[in-house]
Formats: C-alpha cells, sequence, structure tokens
C-alpha cells in the first residue's frame, strides 16, 4: 500500500513504529496531487510550507512528541481561515484574500501536529450540492470524472477520495459534507451544532453551519473529532459541556440497539439502486443484532421549504461584509448562487415579508426538531439515505437550480435539528459510490460512530486505482 | 396657530465597560491612534464571530432597572442590516423585539416621562474625511466599533424643550450615579435624536392630559439625527417647531422624514424622507444564544444599583434639614453628596450644622479633590470668624497639644510636614467652635522651631 493510501489510524502507527516518516507520507500526498489535481481539481491552493511542516513533525516526534495527529498531512476547505495561506471561499470576491489569524479548528489541528498540504475547492461560499459553483471550476468526481463528486464541500471530498489527503475538514450546512462523502466513497462526519467551533471560519448561515470532516474511516473521524470538539471561548454558540473520548465504544457493537427507518424518507423520488442499497444496510444492521423499525418524522415534506428560506436569509446578512470596500474584489464578482441567495434572503427578511417567511419557516423548524426529539424516544438511532440520487453528470442540473435544491432533501433536517450525521460508504452504483447517514441525538457521536464502525467492520475498504 | 408640541426622544448612552461588546478589545477609543485597539471581531473579518461582554448587558440592566423598566426574563440579540463604511459586518448587533429593559419612566419635576424601551447595541466605526496624498479620502478608524452602547427610548411624552432637557440632565445624572458611563458629551459619550411632531390645539382642546395619548399622535414625525449637546437639542426642537408651525400654517402637512442638525447654520436639513427610510430587515442574531436572566440574576444587579439622586434628596431634606433645592444642588454628583455627607460628620465636632456646610458647598464651591471634608469644617469656621480668642489662650493651647503629641513633633521636625494638618485640627478642638483661627497655622510653626 502506498503511504498516501493510508488511514489516520495506520499513518499514526507507522509514525510511532518508525517505519516511515512525516515527510514521507507527505510526499506521496504531494505527489499524488501533483499528478492527479489537474484533472479533478480538488485543491484551489497547495501550501508551500507544507514539506517543512512534515520535517517539523518529525523532529517534533524524534523529541518526544506524541501529538494525536503529529506528522498527519490533511486539506483544509478553502472556507477554513488560514493565518498567511490564501483563503477564497472559493469565489472570485476573495479570490487574493490572506487572512491574519487562524480558525479555532485550523489552531486545533495545528497543534496536533497535522501537516496542512493545501486549501479545497467547494461550491463558493458553500452554496450548492455538486461543486460546480465554484469560481475556479467544478471539481470532479475521482470514481469517475464525468460525474460531480457532490457538494458543497467538493475538493474535500475527492481529495481523500483521491488519497491526495489521509484526511479533510468541510463545513457542512445543509448536506455539504454527507453528500459529498456518500458520492466519493469517504466518511463524513456532520456534528452536532455547538460541538465544533464557528470561528474563523467563513460563515454561510450561521445557524445551521456545522464544522466536520471526511475520513477514510469511522475510526478516523472519531480520531479526528477528539481533536476538534469542544467549547471555544470564542464562539458563544459551542457548547459548555466536557466532550467524550470519540473512540470510547467503537467496538461495542450494536446488538439491542433500536434503529429508526424513516418511513417519509423513502417516498417517491427517492432512486430505486439507492433504495435497493439502504436495504440492504438495514438488513446488515438487523443481522449485527440490532432491531430496525419504522418511524415517522411527520414535517420532513416541510424541510427543503424551511431551509431554503432560512439559509438565505441568514446568507444575505453574513455576505453583507463583502462589500467592495476592504476584500479586494467587489460585489460584481459573486457569482449567480450566491447573487440568487442574497436577493431570495434580502426578500425574505424584508418588512412585511418577515413574518410570512422567515418567522413562518422559524416556526417549521420548531417542528422539525421536535419530530426528530420525539423519535429519539423511541429509537437510538435513525438511518436514512443521504441523497435521492446517485451522483449526476456534471452539467446536468446546472440550469436547473431547484433539482439542484431538491437533492439536498433527505440532508437538511440535520441542520434545521441541529443534530449529528455520519454518512457511512454503503457500496456501489455501478462505478460511482453511495453511502447512507446515520441521525442521531444531539451530542450522540459516540453512538453514530459505534454503528458506523460496526457496520464498516463487514466489509472491505475499497481504495480508488485511480 | 397654536400648536401643541410632541416630542420623544432616543439616547445612545456610550458605557465604560473595560473592553467592547463582543471582544475582548479595549473600549478605550477616544484620541487614541486610529485602528490600534481592534481585533477580527470588531473588523468584521471573515469568519468572526461575537461573544457578548456580562458586564455591559449588567450594567445595561442596571440603567434599565434605575429608569423604572421591567426586565426581560429572556431576551435576545437581532441583526440590524445596512450598509455603511463605518459598519464592517454590514449589520449592526442591536435589540429588536426582546431588549432587556421596557416600560420604564422617569420623574421629572412636574411630568412623569415613560421609557419605551432600554436596549443594547455596539457602536460603529468612524469616518474621517480628510487629504492624503493631496487625495480627497475617507479613512475608516475602527477603534470605535463594537463599543457598547445602551439606547434608551421615551414615549413621546415631552411638550417644550425645557422638558427635554431636564430629562436628558437627569438620565445622565443617572449614568454616572450608576457609574456605568462618563457620560461625557465632549467625547460623544451621549448621543440625541429628538423626535418631533405638531398638534393642532384646536383639533384636541379636549385632551389635556399629562400623558400624550398615543392615539392622538400626529400623522407624521420628524427624527433629527446624531445631536451631540443638550444646547443643540433645544435649538434643533426650536427650529423644528418653527419649520413645521410654517408649514401647517399654509395648511399642509410636514413630511415624514429624518432630518439632520447642521451645527453651522444652526438648522435642521432633510437626510432621508418616509420613501427612502431603511429597512433593517431585522432578524433574530445567529451566533449568540438568548440571554436568560433570572431573578436571582436581576435581583444582585439591583443590588448593586447605589442611592439615586431622588431618593437621595428626599433623605437629604428629611436628615440634614436642608431646603430641596438645597438637596438637588448637592445631589448632582454622587462624589459632591458623598463630600457632603462625610464635611456634615467631621464639621459636627465642631458644632457645625449641616445647613452650614451646605451653604458653603454650594456658595463657595470648594475645590472637593483638593480640601478633605474634615478641612473644611475648619475653612468654614476660619471664615466666619466671630470670637477673637486671646493670643495667650490660643498659646496655651498649642503647647498642650504639642506636649500630648510627641510623636507628631517627633514627625513634624524630621520633615513630615503634612502632619501639621493634625496638630491644627488637635489644637482647634481645644478651641470653642466659633473661634477664630486667623494664623493659627503659623503659630504653631513658630512654636514648633
Amino acid at each position: 500500500m502506498k503511504l498516501n493510501e493510508l488511514t489516520i489510524k495506520e499513518a499514526v502507527e507507522g509514525l510511532k513504529g518508525k517505519k516511515f516518516s512525516s515527510v514521507e507520507i507527505t510526499k506521496a500526498c504531494l505527489s499524488q496531487i501533483e499528478k492527479h489535481n489537474p484533472n479533478i481539481n480538488a485543491f484551489l491552493t497547495i501550501n508551500e510550507h507544507a514539506f517543512d511542516e512534515a520535517k517539523k513533525a518529525d523532529e517534533a516526534r524524534e523529541s518526544g512528541s506524541n501529538t494525536s495527529l503529529l506528522g498527519i498531512p490533511i486539506a483544509l476547505k478553502d472556507m477554513y481561515l488560514t493565518k498567511g495561506l490564501r483563503t477564497t471561499a472559493a469565489s472570485h470576491v476573495l479570490e487574493n484574500y490572506i487572512p491574519q489569524y487562524d480558525a479555532t479548528v485550523v489552531q486545533k489541528l495545528k497543534d496536533a501536529g497535522v501537516v496542512i498540504l493545501g486549501k479545497t475547492n467547494h461550491d463558493a461560499w458553500a452554496h450548492g450540492s455538486s461543486g460546480e459553483n465554484s469560481d475556479f471550476e467544478p471539481t470532479k468526481n475521482p470514481w469517475n470524472k464525468e460525474y460531480v463528486p457532490g457538494g458543497s464541500s467538493s475538493g474535500s471530498a475527492a481529495s481523500v477520495a483521491a488519497d491526495m489527503a489521509i484526511a479533510s475538514t468541510g463545513t457542512d450546512t445543509g448536506g455539504s459534507i454527507r453528500l459529498p462523502a456518500s458520492f466519493t466513497n469517504t466518511v463524513g462526519l456532520k456534528p452536532t451544532y455547538g460541538l465544533v467551533s464557528r470561528y474563523g471560519i467563513i460563515a454561510m448561515a450561521s445557524s445551521l453551519d456545522s464544522i466536520g470532516h471526511f475520513t477514510k474511516t469511522v475510526e478516523d473521524s472519531a480520531i479526528y473529532l477528539n481533536v476538534t470538539a469542544g467549547n471555544d471561548p470564542m464562539d458563544a454558540t459551542t457548547t459548555k459541556n466536557k466532550t467524550p473520548n470519540y473512540l470510547e465504544d467503537l467496538n461495542e457493537g450494536i446488538k439491542g440497539l433500536k434503529i429508526g427507518v424513516p418511513k417519509e424518507y423513502f417516498t417517491q423520488g427517492l432512486d430505486s439502486n439507492i433504495k435497493k442499497n439502504i436495504e440492504g444496510a438495514i438488513k446488515k444492521f438487523e443481522e449485527l443484532g440490532a432491531e430496525t423499525v419504522e418511524i415517522s418524522l411527520p414535517h420532513t415534506e416541510y424541510s427543503l421549504a424551511c431551509y431554503y428560506i432560512i439559509a438565505p436569509s441568514e446568507i444575505s446578512s453574513n455576505l453583507a461584509r463583502y462589500d467592495g470596500i476592504r476584500y479586494g474584489n467587489d460585489r460584481t464578482h459573486f457569482g449567480d448562487e450566491a447573487v440568487r441567495r442574497i436577493i431570495l434572503g434580502t426578500f425574505t427578511l424584508s418588512s412585511g415579508y418577515y413574518d410570512a417567511y422567515y418567522k413562518k419557516a422559524m416556526q417549521v423548524r420548531t417542528l422539525i426538531k421536535r419530530d426528530f426529539e420525539q423519535a429519539f424516544e423511541k429509537v437510538d438511532a435513525i438511518i436514512s439515505p443521504v441523497s435521492p440520487t446517485p451522483p449526476w453528470k456534471i452539467g446536468e442540473k446546472t440550469d436547473d437550480p431547484l433539482a439542484m435544491y431538491l437533492s439536498d432533501a433527505l440532508t437538511v433536517t440535520a441542520n434545521l435539528a441541529g443534530i449529528p450525521g455520519l454518512a457511512v460508504p454503503s457500496g456501489f452504483i455501478g462505478d460511482l459510490p453511495t453511502g447512507f447517514q446515520i441521525l442521531g441525538p444531539q451530542f450522540s457521536e459516540k453512538l453514530l460512530f459505534r454503528i458506523g464502525h460496526a457496520f464498516e467492520q463487514t466489509k472491505e475498504r475499497r481504495v480508488l486505482d485511480i | 396657530m397654536e400648536y401643541q408640541v410632541v416630542i420623544g426622544l432616543e439616547t445612545h448612552v456610550e458605557l465604560k465597560t473595560k473592553s467592547k461588546m463582543f471582544c475582548g478589545c479595549s473600549a478605550d477609543y477616544f484620541g487614541l491612534e486610529p485602528n490600534t485597539h481592534v481585533c477580527p471581531v470588531c473588523l468584521g473579518l471573515p469568519g468572526a464571530l461575537p461573544v457578548p461582554n456580562k458586564t455591559a448587558i449588567e450594567w445595561c440592566v442596571r440603567i434599565a432597572l434605575a429608569l423604572n423598566c421591567k426586565i426581560s426574563s429572556v431576551s435576545k440579540f437581532d441583526r440590524k442590516n445596512y450598509f455603511y463604511p463605518d459598519l464592517p459586518k454590514g449589520y449592526q448587533i442591536s435589540q429588536y423585539d426582546q431588549p432587556f429593559g421596557l416600560n420604564g419612566w422617569i420623574e421629572l419635576k412636574d411630568k412623569r416621562v415613560r421609557i419605551r424601551r432600554v436596549h443594547m447595541e455596539e457602536d460603529t466605526g468612524k469616518l474621517i474625511h480628510a487629504d492624503v496624498e493631496k487625495n480627497r479620502s475617507s479613512l475608516i478608524d475602527f477603534n470605535r466599533s463594537g463599543v457598547p452602547l445602551v439606547e434608551v427610548v421615551t414615549e413621546p411624552d415631552f411638550e417644550n424643550t425645557q422638558q427635554v432637557t431636564e430629562y436628558l440632565q437627569k438620565l445622565r445624572q443617572t449614568v454616572r450615579y450608576l457609574d456605568v458611563s462618563s457620560a461625557d458629551m465632549e467625547k460623544g459619550d451621549m448621543r440625541l435624536e429628538p423626535n418631533i411632531s405638531l398638534r393642532s390645539n384646536t383639533t384636541n382642546t379636549t385632551n389635556r392630559s399629562n400623558t400624550t395619548n398615543d392615539l392622538d399622535l400626529p400623522p407624521y414625525k420628524v427624527e433629527v439625527k446624531n445631536i451631540n449637546s443638550f444646547r443643540f437639542v433645544a435649538k434643533a426642537i426650536d427650529e423644528e417647531i418653527k419649520r413645521q408651525s410654517e408649514i401647517l400654517d399654509r395648511g399642509e402637512t410636514p413630511e415624514q422624514e429624518t432630518r439632520g442638525w447642521d451645527e453651522k447654520k444652526g438648522t435642521t436639513v432633510s437626510q432621508r424622507t418616509k420613501e427612502e427610510s431603511h429597512d433593517y430587515r431585522y432578524f433574530p442574531e445567529p451566533d449568540i444564544p438568548p440571554v436568560i436572566l433570572t431573578g436571582d440574576q436581576i435581583l444582585n444587579i439591583k443590588k448593586q444599583i447605589p442611592e439615586l439622586p431622588d431618593e437621595k434628596i428626599t433623605r437629604f431634606m428629611g436628615k440634614y434639614k436642608i431646603t430641596d433645592y438645597d438637596a438637588d444642588i448637592l445631589t448632582r454628583e454622587r462624589s459632591i453628596a458623598d463630600y457632603f455627607e462625610q464635611a456634615v460628620k467631621d464639621g459636627s465636632k465642631h458644632k457645625l450644622t449641616a445647613k452650614q456646610i451646605a451653604n458653603y458647598i454650594i456658595n463657595k464651591k470648594p475645590d472637593i479633590e483638593k480640601t478633605v471634608p474634615a478641612e473644611l469644617a475648619e475653612l468654614i469656621l476660619s471664615t466666619r470668624g466671630t470670637t477673637e480668642i486671646s493670643s495667650q489662650d490660643l498659646k496655651k493651647a498649642i503647647e498642650q497639644v504639642l506636649l500630648e503629641c510627641p510623636k507628631a513633633v517627633e514627625d513634624y521636625k524630621s520633615g513630615k510636614t503634612q502632619v501639621l494638618g493634625f496638630i491644627t485640627g488637635k489644637v482647634r478642638a481645644l478651641l470653642p467652635p466659633n473661634a477664630s483661627t486667623e494664623g493659627i497655622r503659623e503659630l504653631i510653626e513658630q512654636a514648633l522651631k
């Protein structure tokens, strides 16, 4: 196995056992990037200091340091502010923006010893489900380059799928981690709202933004969350509670767990192959000793409408600061999708319309939240598809924003409810990957890892032969 | 024609907290090098998030309580969206429908003015228009960006400028008593926005109640923005009354608009009409969870409120038997009121009455920074100069004190001349209370040689 194909766990073990160095893993990743990024377009910026950082990590290990991600090369979505390293939000507006500070999560990752390979492509400002809204050309699905890798965190997902990085970061406001994870055969975690700090990550919709990551395995996802989770005095919405060790229950198995299957997520519009695939997964759960029951989340049908009012409202306000006075490029540099959302959100917040749109949407949001609360009184976790369809061809939906929005129908609910969701690969439809998501109550990440890990153990991890 | 004047007032009070409203930067900005007290949060950089300042919230609640407001157990912050170069986020964090304080009042001499709301918000940066390398430029100083502001909004209860001035003086006095704002007009710590309209007297002769009936408000109002002195507020109101009367006299209705005060011309000028008015697209600030205040927390804040001028006046009149006029003057500033009370205590040893001390403070205006209250009694006695005392008696008294206090004598001789005040006091205590003490210090000094 090549070094860039390692998981975090394997890499850390090898580094500890001095089988190889961080410089060697980093080199392997950088050469993979060099070879394949021109075709995949996962990276917007390569960190020129990656090699030096790897050297430093090796030296640190030599002198006794043993931080949890020491020497692990990762990629960061270009929504994460990195001090001194260009951060664009994949938008022409911030084309040349060099941040003055690191996001809290970036700081935590640096403290844990990571090597930053570079900044990944995504839909500009994280607006999109395919990666095609990037102002710097779409990212391609490494499994089949004619197809989208899912969005918005397209480059981060592709970078892990194509073994350009050992792991990567994403943001999930309406599915932007889980959807590309399921399209690229990677594990994607959308943590509970408020578990991971948003400070220093360019805001899309502040009440929905969740800061998560892509890994090759569920176990890696837990290792990673152990670094990023927890209170941040700079983010007033982060939890005050102490966070657990997310690896703790990983091997507990799922015997006796009650897993809900929401009937509203299996209606018309769900692709038959996806349906078949997830039914297979449900069967696996039963074989592993879990009980699966049909449940109802009755307000599901309103979630997409609700989301596409709240998100643009907050977006219109969050993007106001890019007014051309301080960040180089003015407002004419916003792409079509950003403009669409700014106009939508400005409208829904306007006096006379606020009550009919924003306020109503917030009320519906409360109902959706309650749906989940009631469901979690009956079941431990919920399993559902991530995307109603498999990956689509690049260009297929770009002229139809509504069709694009519909691909978020099954993911926005977790953001509206503030609950965690873990996307786990569950096989292939043709040559394209698919996956399901496990949803749990707020702060139940440990349980989600336990379930995901149990499922993952039943099959061989498929490495992309690119 | 005669009109009834209807005035409401919005007042911004800048708090003197150590740090800004939503970040750790120093809130001190006056006269500083531009952009030296800034960070990602108050610069509104991408990714930065606001974390509310607990002290600022407590102080806002303190003001609201002092103004007899009901305190909301659940309050929240909202975003007020508008574009202006001094507003780095493109929105101001303020409070919309759930402010900290609601429905209070301020008692004026002959009227109670209702307070509609007391809320918290952040200040903006400051634009400086200057020539830079010979180019006319607009520069932005963000030192003030994010400094905590409390906005106090009244109902339209004022009928004339005198009431407005009295209200403002009282509000300024209150926030100073509460020790939450310097309320220094020169530094822009208080910014005032009156809204003025006129109601024809004839249409409303039956309704002359003390509090304005909101249903009878004129169909328009004119707001004058950002005035920074009490005098200019009065002037602006007078100008508006004149201007609006003329329009009404012609049988027209003044336009609903926002006007600015032009200091040079001494008049108000139109800034925006109703059609151009902003839609601020308020919505709940998602970056800050709602603020919950428990009964205990509110009680604790209440405990930190010192005795306020109104109570103090009543107590002074009762306890010290002084007139309301005197009590009013003595309580204008908390430091003077405290000084007065200490001086009364010290003066009682010299059998001085509170009235005598009050008179002296009011008429002679001693520098309370330089004269300690104990010395004030002596000052009063010395100026009164009633009984001349024989130099023999005086010498005797001095000798006695010097014998009784060898330590003081020793201190004086070793150079600690400040001990002279102590010795002088001791000597005076031996003399009749109304003795003239002219030259007493010199005599003691001679004796010490």
